[in-house]
């Protein structure tokens, strides 16, 4: 009972951005450098009178992680003394243009190349060790569902690259 | 049948497409020829896993029994499953494989196409997700036709070996039956044969690029969709349901 009360009381105060702020400490299982916000996984925190609901949704349909990233999303809230519902939504579909801009440059950071924003689909993919745009794709099926496998011709490294969908 | 009678059997069978498929192709994770398509046949198979999963998640839902998407999957008997016979279908090789995938997921992607259009929204945000990583696969299947059509004279042999061995399981995909006019009767989903005419122009084109030729339609197997199994799929069941089988209500 002494948790329902404290989920009351913080509610008082309690604001989305704060949850969000929160949660962008909770990475992401199988890319650790994002956090499950920089992916757009969380799709939305909805703070109610009576309890704080944050809304999740796959970025597969297989995605193995699902319960991983509801468990830490738990944890992390019930940290703050919070226990929140988390729901999972499928609509509309995840897409790699939730990604934020943060995501990107921290995804681009650990060597794997982020998705591309939508008005740059065309740009050709450059490798994230020397830069060259001498790339062949290997595989468009990577060790994790959202990548593919590529190949720096100049530098000769392998390398991953989010895909868009 | 009433309407979520219907709905329940329809979801149900989408549920059994997915994760007949689905454990076919994990069995064949370590045996791929190369090290890029294990990885592609394994995110195929948990592309499908997660779709069984969401399928039988809402059938539960509709049910309303108290049963689970485990209780779908692991404790019904093989008369109990409707999904397409193509997809019990042993691996067999490589190109077996690749022209399994590229039959029915020219097949399924219309059908999910079509379902983003029904009236049903569950199925609507599922056929929604599962859209778009069917839409990758069949790339990736469509690929291999051409490639290996195109390829060595062993190539195109076996190719045209696997296409021929597997068409006669094509037919299936566009007969409905009692549950797909009564679904498409109330809650707008597809009538499956008005797809295949865009079957057929897909396949045509991919077939034509490959130097292969289209097998004539014959005889046609069907069945699945009455609980009716090739002897193949008690085997797969055997396996697959062999955990909870033998330790009911196992968790890990």
């Amino acid at each position: 009972m002494s948790g329902g009360r404290v989920v009351q009381a913080a509610n008082r105060w309690l604001r989305k951005e704060e949850v969000l702020h929160w949660l962008e400490d909770v990475a992401d299982p199988e890319i650790p450098v994002l956090s499950v916000v920089d992916l757009g996984v969380v799709r939305d925190v909805r703070v109610h009178r009576d309890g704080v609901e944050v809304l999740i949704t796959p970025t597969y349909s297989g995605c193995p992680a699902m319960e991983v990233i509801e468990e830490r999303v738990q944890e992390a809230l019930a940290r703050r003394g919070v226990t929140p519902t988390v729901r999972r939504v499928l609509s509309p579909p995840w897409t790699t243009d939730w990604m934020s801009g943060a995501g990107r440059r921290k995804l681009a950071q650990y060597g794997i190349v982020p998705p591309r924003a939508p008005a740059h689909r065309d740009h050709p993919i450059a490798c994230p060790r020397c830069a060259s745009t001498e790339t062949t794709r290997i595989s468009e099926f990577g060790s994790t569902p959202c990548k593919a496998a590529w190949r720096c011709n100049a530098c000769r490294e392998p390398f991953e690259q989010f895909k868009c969908i | 049948m009433d309407a979520v009678e219907t709905t329940l059997r329809y979801t149900l069978r989408l549920g059994d497409n997915a994760l007949i498929l689905g454990q076919r192709l994990a069995e064949y994770v370590t045996r791929a020829p190369e090290l890029e398509e294990e990885l592609a046949v394994a995110n195929f198979a948990l592309d499908y896993i997660g779709q069984a999963r969401l399928f039988y998640s809402r059938a539960a839902e509709l049910e309303g029994a108290g049963r689970t998407e485990d209780d779908f999957a692991f404790l019904r008997d093989g008369h109990e499953f409707e999904n397409l016979l193509l997809l019990e279908q042993p691996n067999g090789h490589f190109g077996d494989i690749i022209a399994r995938q590229f039959l029915f997921e020219s097949f399924y992607l219309l059908q999910l196409e079509a379902l983003c259009r029904c009236r049903d929204q569950p199925l609507v945000e599922i056929a929604a997700r599962a859209v778009k990583e069917i839409r990758y696969h069949l790339r990736h299947a469509s690929q291999w036709v051409i490639r290996l059509g195109d390829g060595t004279v062993e190539s195109h042999a076996r190719m045209q070996g696997s296409l021929d061995e597997l068409w006669p399981w094509t037919g299936e995909m566009f007969t409905g039956d009692a549950v797909d006019e009564a679904f498409a009767r109330d809650s707008g989903g597809p009538d499956l044969a008005k797809l295949r005419p865009a079957w057929q122009q897909q396949v045509d084109g991919v077939l034509a690029k490959a130097t292969l030729r289209r097998p004539e339609d014959g005889w046609m197997q069907d069945g699945g969709k009455r609980g009716r199994h090739s002897e193949h799929l008690g085997y797969l069941l055997a396996e697959m349901q062999f955990l909870q089988r033998a330790y009911p209500g196992a968790l890990w």
